[in-house]
């Protein structure tokens, strides 16, 4: 309510402002500058620079004449302005009243009205952290978890805090950032490995790389029986194309399991699609031009799909990297701007595309900065 | 409630700039003064509103609300307090509304300057500058408003773009802006002359401190863009002929045409219709410039933000102001009565000479930036158009332009004397001579232009001292009287000679790039590279936290002849918020010349490094200073002028006293 009355008051000052000069009584007003004025200005200002040595007598005439000769030209056909208390005149007056007094405020509400949102209070920073210290969203949290970092950089329990939940809410990026920070100031422990490996996997859309098979043998070596790691390596060996190692290491997990381990099920689903003949599998034993056919197949249908829901972040690292794998570097160049369109929205998304195209080597036309 | 206040105030100058326009304008038709009289108060009502709407705004930034989604995309709530406050401007939506703020001030300052401007003229300006106030408010309104909210807000800030987390936002876009805006004034007089059918010499005197105004805070806006781009994009050059540059750089040209042509319009009544259609053409050129940047075809740090909607309505702008500007102009110009004549040798004949260099530069200028735009648009081709362009256009333009204006500095009025103002200029010439022939012998020669070039910009400062000594001091005057004389020359005297001595400065400063030196290294601590007179050693690497950043820093030690003179300290900025880099060149100024550093990648513990030696590289920016001085010193020159003709000293006694019969 009080903001409406601001406006009100707001609108009656505007209103007020345009109708005072209506209501004064002009007087005629001494000093008005026109032809004659301006001339008597040259005059003085010639006798002037003529009394300070910086004309000559001469010159002074002769600028006087050329004066005067403007005035003459200047002042045919100027009209004097009229004012006072004629009857056209009040009338014109009043019109003008009229038309103030109801053209602000109209303009004012309707335009305010379309795009205003008079029921929304202020909220800076400080009064939004204040009442809702105790129950704050994750996101909220979270950045402030960061604004802490960010001034504190050296908080290792920070960044330990942080990890798992930039895994979670799939920022696989700052996931693996966060961990090594973690590593770095508080030391390794087997779980912290583990947990690092899955960050890296993550980020490279599960696929098990070098560097992320090293954090998890380290961590196997500091705790044999790490379920995490196992699992990992195990699922190393099968992209490296060693079922059998895999299908060992995994039935090994499942025999040392404790009782009512969450994870049970999750191996051995793995387990039995190993045995299976899996797709790829079936893909693999075709002849060379025909797999080849199937995978730019199935690539294509990703493209596709991105290109009706491009809101798909993992889908569009996967169609570079497909590209990239086929060998088709123009569109995986194109595949990356499109992706970064569509994700244009979510910067971190683009962030780990762009860091991916790096890391492909993909150059794009350069851009003016 | 502040948010919504200044919303609202923003609806509320929209209805009041309406006002502004349509009463005024009806009453100056019917020269009733009570109607007249309510364009000024309704101007000032409009400053006080968009005024609230922009101090709104810049608290929901200082106080982080988020609920506002400008300061959501633009914010951030570690980023220091400058940056938040100058992060109100470094966007799309905030930008505009400082432009407004401008537009709005400078509408209030002609309402308030009484006395100057004759009624019915002030009236009709204060009408059109109303009508520009609504075109660009309901354009923010409708495509850009900076008080849209977002509910429920988020936790944190996207930052600003680090490039502009940067002193030089603060006072760039300011000082260019007061520069656009004031030549929608200038604009706003033209076209009120045109309506009104009359223009003299009092409608001369009436402009003449807005553009003057206008064209020292441009001068100022430019120079001060060109040292940001320097020091911040670490690419060590200062001008690159980017179209945004560019877009700046026209209506400069042309305010300075314009300015000059408004001098002779003043004292000799004449080129008026010229000068009109320069004012008119000012502004078109910086509502181009304004909104080439925004409407998404270049892409540049200054592109905030696309969006087709927003292309189509500033397509509306400026068609609607430039075509209107000029359908304007040739429906009335034939009205206006046509000035004097005058002999092509003299100082207006000079200045009719600078304006059709001017004029012609600027065209090269916009053939440059606008055809690759059409180039694309009709064809797709995608073709830039760079310094080669315009080193063969612009430069050959410039060069003849600053090579004349000593000669037409030493012409008098009306009718000059050629061989008069040779013999003026000869000790100008001969300083600029044995200059070029000391600078050929110190450097051991040099390229050929830039030779020329320092001695041009000597030719330049030579003739501005000369100016000055030249009409205060005759021979075998005692000093006491020509100093006397001297302080007693009219401050627009003293200004001229100033701006132009400025112009040399720049000259020389720009000439002197042809002797800087650039090297590229990869350096481990310890190791050092040579850069001119300096021997550079990389001391070491080491990283830094900041409020929003973590920056790789490095320093350096430059020594000359054996000996450490100074050091330097240069960094690469990550920003988390948006994940990006900026590179911040760490600048060593040794008397007016600079040492450079910019960092690049590092490889096995080396650091790619970008060393330069600029010698006089301050110069440029110096000169443009001296060159705003001296539009300031103009300004504050408030006399009338009247063109007097000067005879030649010694036939002046044999010349009829008073009438210049030739001239009218």
């Amino acid at each position: 309510m009080t903001i409406w009355l601001a406006f009100a008051v707001m609108t009656g000052i505007a209103v007020l402002a345009v109708l005072w000069p209506l209501s004064r009584r002009l007087p005629t007003r001494a000093g008005a500058v026109d032809q004659t004025a301006f001339y008597a200005a040259q005059l003085a200002e010639i006798d002037r620079d003529l009394g300070r040595g910086l004309l000559e007598p001469g010159e002074a005439d002769a600028a006087r004449a050329e004066a005067a000769r403007r005035l003459i030209r200047a002042s045919a056909g100027a009209a004097p302005a009229t004012g006072g208390d004629s009857e056209p005149a009040l009338r014109r007056r009043r019109a003008a009243s009229a038309v103030a007094l109801s053209t602000i405020p109209l303009v004012a509400i309707a335009v305010y009205g379309a795009v205003g949102s008079p029921g929304l209070p202020a909220q800076p920073l400080a009064a939004r952290e204040a009442p809702r210290a105790g129950g704050m969203g994750m996101a909220e949290a979270v950045a402030r978890v960061e604004a802490h970092l960010a001034r504190d950089p050296a908080d290792g329990r920070g960044w330990d805090v942080l990890a798992p939940v930039y895994l979670k809410s799939g920022r696989a990026g700052d996931a693996v950032r966060a961990y090594e920070n973690a590593i770095r100031l508080l030391g390794e422990t087997p779980d912290r490995l583990a947990a690092y490996g899955e960050a890296l996997v993550a980020a490279a859309n599960g696929v098990v790389e070098k560097a992320a098979r090293r954090v998890f043998e380290r961590g196997l070596a500091g705790d044999p029986k790490s379920a995490k790691a196992q699992f990992y390596l195990a699922l190393a060996a099968e992209q490296d194309g060693r079922p059998d190692e895999a299908a060992t290491r995994l039935s090994a997990l499942i025999a040392s399991a404790p009782p009512g381990a969450p994870w049970r099920s999750t191996v051995e689903a793995k387990l039995a699609a190993l045995s299976a003949p899996a797709a790829s599998a079936a893909i693999a034993n075709l002849p060379a031009s025909e797999q080849k056919a199937a995978i730019a197949g199935m690539v294509e249908g990703l493209a596709q799909r991105l290109a009706q829901d491009g809101n798909d972040a993992q889908g569009w690292l996967r169609l570079v990297r497909s590209y990239v794998v086929l060998g088709d570097q123009a569109k995986a160049v194109v595949a990356v701007q499109a992706g970064k369109r569509a994700l244009a929205a979510r910067p971190a998304d683009v962030a780990g595309l762009e860091g991916l195209a790096r890391e492909l080597g993909l150059v794009e036309p350069a851009a003016k900065p | 409630m502040s948010v919504e206040v200044g919303h609202y105030a923003l609806a509320l100058a929209l209805a009041l700039a309406v006002i502004q326009v349509v009463l005024p304008f009806w009453g100056a038709r019917a020269r009733d003064a009570a109607l007249m009289s309510i364009g000024p108060a309704a101007a000032v009502a409009v400053f006080v509103c968009v005024l609230i709407a922009f101090a709104a705004l810049v608290k929901a930034h200082v106080t982080s609300d988020f609920s506002v989604v400008n300061v959501v995309e633009n914010s951030h709530s570690l980023k220091p307090l400058l940056y938040k406050v100058t992060g109100v401007w470094g966007n799309h939506e905030g930008s505009m509304l400082l432009w407004i703020l401008v537009l709005a001030l400078f509408g209030a300052l002609v309402a308030v300057s009484r006395r100057s401007v004759p009624e019915p003229l002030r009236t009709d300006t204060l009408a059109v500058q109303g009508v520009v106030t609504i075109a660009f408010l309901a354009f923010v309104l409708a495509t850009s408003d900076p008080f849209a909210r977002v509910f429920p807000a988020p936790a944190e800030g996207q930052d600003l773009n680090p490039i502009l987390q940067d002193i030089g936002l603060a006072i760039h876009p300011p000082l260019l802006y007061v520069g656009y805006v004031g030549y929608s004034i200038v604009f706003a007089f033209a076209a009120a002359a045109l309506i009104e059918g009359r223009i003299d010499a009092v409608w001369a005197r009436a402009v003449r401190p807005w553009s003057l105004v206008a064209w020292i805070f441009l001068t100022l806006g430019i120079a001060m863009g060109s040292y940001w781009a320097y020091y911040e994009l670490g690419w060590g050059g200062f001008w690159f002929w980017d179209p945004v540059e560019n877009a700046s750089l026209m209506p400069w040209l042309a305010g300075t045409a314009l300015m000059h042509s408004m001098l002779v319009m003043e004292k000799r009544d004449a080129l008026k219709v010229w000068t009109l259609l320069l004012a008119i053409l000012t502004f078109s050129l910086s509502l181009l410039g304004t909104f080439l940047v925004r409407s998404g075809v270049l892409t540049s740090v200054h592109t905030f933000a696309t969006d087709p909607g927003r292309g189509f309505f500033i397509l509306c702008i400026l068609v609607a102001f430039i075509g209107g500007g000029f359908a304007l102009f040739a429906w009335r110009a034939p009205v206006l009565k046509q000035g004097g004549l005058f002999a092509p040798v003299s100082r207006e004949g000079a200045l009719v000479l600078n304006n059709l260099l001017l004029a012609s530069a600027c065209a090269t200028v916009l053939i440059g930036t606008i055809y690759p735009l059409a180039l694309e648009a009709l064809t797709g081709d995608k073709i830039s158009v760079g310094a080669p362009f315009f080193e063969l256009t612009f430069l050959p333009l410039a060069l003849a332009l600053l090579l004349l204006v000593p000669f037409g500095q030493a012409l008098a009025w009306k009718r000059g004397n050629l061989l008069g103002a040779a013999q003026r200029v000869v000790a100008a010439l001969a300083i600029a001579v044995v200059g070029g022939a000391v600078t050929v012998a110190v450097t051991r020669g040099g390229p050929v232009l830039a030779v020329f070039g320092v001695g041009l910009g000597l030719f330049l400062v030579a003739a501005g001292v000369n100016e000055v000594v030249a009409r205060s001091w005759s021979r075998g005057m005692p000093l006491s009287n020509a100093l006397r004389r001297a302080f007693g020359l009219p401050r627009s005297a003293w200004g001229s000679a100033v701006a132009h001595a400025g112009v040399g400065v720049v000259v020389l400063g720009l000439a002197a790039q042809a002797w800087s030196v650039e090297t590229l290294v990869t350096l481990k601590p310890g190791e050092a590279a040579q850069a001119g007179p300096f021997t550079v050693v990389l001391e070491g690497a080491f990283p830094r936290t900041g409020p929003n950043f973590n920056e790789e820093a490095a320093r350096f030690r430059l020594i000359e002849g054996g000996a450490a003179v100074a050091s330097v300290e240069a960094s690469k900025r990550f920003y988390a918020a948006r994940a990006t880099t900026t590179t911040e060149a760490g600048i060593r100024t040794l008397g007016l010349s600079q040492v450079y550093v910019s960092l690049g990648d590092s490889r096995d513990g080396a650091l790619g490094v970008r060393i330069y030696w600029k010698p006089f590289v301050l110069l440029i920016w110096l000169g443009a200073v001296v060159m705003a001085l001296g539009g300031a010193l103009s300004l504050s020159d408030r006399r009338l002028r009247l063109g007097v003709p000067v005879p030649s000293r010694r036939a002046q006694a044999s010349l009829p006293t008073a009438t210049p019969a030739a001239a009218e």
